[in-house]
């Protein structure tokens, strides 16, 4: 999905808003929003990827000038409603619709806790042999489908090189859908600044970034 | 939050005022039975006072006085960091990345704002902002720059991008002077900018 999310490279923003002694929550609702939003997780009625897709949904101008922690309340609520868990007219309401089941929530604050140790970890064995090795180059993609995907538009079409390789993980551009996790060999891939951004690039850079097999083909 | 163009989003129903919103949903969450709101008080009390980037200096400050633990945190990071205690949500597979004399590495997410959780807690603002996720892959020097970092032109910036579940660590260099200084010492010197790249450990004299 080429969204206003895929921030890479885009001019204008002015400086970085750096804040001396930040604090962890700049309001205690963003703390609610953080809890709500893990909790609601453990319906399982969406993934990771599911979540990320739910925020680049979002429109442009609401996702740039939304703070974190209000895209995440909207994220939540679109995708507890698309599930089915909640309903607009509960939201409106502002409570239960009196005829629905009372629920149990599938996790306390001492399981959360258990379970915050050890999270979901992304690799999975699959039989498929790594096609690329530390050392080949690689191109990149140049067009990407409408749906999630983790190739950014800057790193598209682009010549780098495999530095890391790190077994197969979980491929986000079919985990978004819920249709399984067909994973895939992940490689940390790394570009010349003059690659990505020509010439005029500043001098001595590079970036790298960890992308999926099927996001990059041999350039010999 | 413009409405006209969220008509057809279920979160457009909700107060406009994020407190309200959030005290809107919550209310309903926990009134359904969906979530426990004692779950809730626990995950902000985790991450308001045991998950932060004082975890992390532990990390850097054993990587500088133990030879044998930063080969292991080299060969794998995930399992050398979960030996102090520090794993699970956002850092389930860590990789540490060194600085040294010829480089200096910076990481980002360009594409939402994933950071390593378990050793530095949640992401500051910046982290976060447009400008950042924007820039620094871009002209990380200039961004740098408005950190107080400068960097001779020999000096590799090398931007990691987190676009997959892998979640790196810098290792800042370590300050000259402080070889009589324990592990628990150095830890003091190592700020959360400097295990992002977007600043440099203390010099013992400014701790």
């Amino acid at each position: 999905m080429d969204g206003v999310h895929d921030l890479g490279g885009i001019a204008g923003f002015g400086s970085v808003p750096i804040e001396t002694d930040e604090p962890v929550f700049h309001a205690p609702w963003e703390g609610r929003v953080l809890g709500l939003r893990m909790l609601m997780g453990f319906w399982r009625r969406w993934n990771i990827d599911a979540n990320r897709h739910s925020l680049e949904r979002l429109h442009p101008a609401d996702y740039l000038s939304m703070t974190y922690y209000e895209k995440w309340v909207a994220g939540m609520v679109d995708l507890s409603v698309q599930t089915g868990l909640i309903t607009r007219e509960e939201i409106a309401q502002g409570h239960p619709n009196p005829d629905s089941e009372h629920l149990t929530p599938p996790v306390d604050a001492a399981g959360f806790l258990a379970f915050l140790a050890v999270g979901r970890p992304s690799t999975r064995e699959i039989d498929a042999v790594p096609a690329f090795a530390i050392g080949d180059k690689v191109r990149t993609a140049r067009h990407m489908h409408a749906g999630h995907t983790r190739l950014p538009r800057y790193l598209r079409d682009r010549i780098g090189e495999v530095v890391l390789h790190h077994g197969a993980h979980v491929f986000p551009d079919v985990s978004a859908t819920l249709a399984g996790d067909a994973s895939q060999h992940l490689y940390t891939i790394r570009f010349d600044g003059c690659e990505l951004w020509g010439e005029g690039a500043e001098p001595g850079h590079t970036v790298s970034a960890d992308l999926w097999e099927s996001y990059i083909a041999s350039a010999g | 939050m413009s409405k006209k163009h969220d008509h057809d989003h279920a979160h457009a129903l909700l107060p406009p005022e994020p407190a309200l919103r959030v005290q809107a949903i919550e209310t309903l969450l926990v009134e359904k039975g969906l979530v426990d709101s004692a779950a809730v008080d626990a995950i902000v009390d985790a991450y308001s006072n045991d998950i932060g980037p004082r975890n992390g200096a532990l990390v850097v400050a054993r990587a500088w006085t133990d030879p044998e633990y930063l080969d292991r945190l080299r060969k794998d990071a995930t399992s050398a960091i979960s030996e102090l205690g520090f794993s699970g949500m956002q850092g389930e597979h860590m990789v540490a990345v060194e600085n040294s004399e010829n480089l200096h590495n910076v990481v980002v997410c360009t594409l939402c704002s994933c950071y390593p959780w378990p050793v530095l807690g949640l992401p500051p603002a910046w982290y976060k902002s447009s400008a950042y996720r924007a820039r620094v892959v871009r002209e990380p020097r200039a961004v740098l720059d408005e950190f107080g970092l400068s960097f001779p032109k020999d000096v590799e910036i090398r931007v990691w991008d987190s676009t997959a579940e892998v979640r790196y660590l810098v290792i800042p260099k370590r300050p000259v002077d402080t070889d009589a200084m324990a592990a628990d010492e150095l830890a003091g010197l190592v700020t959360r900018d400097s295990m992002i790249g977007t600043g440099l450990a203390l010099a013992p004299e400014a701790s």
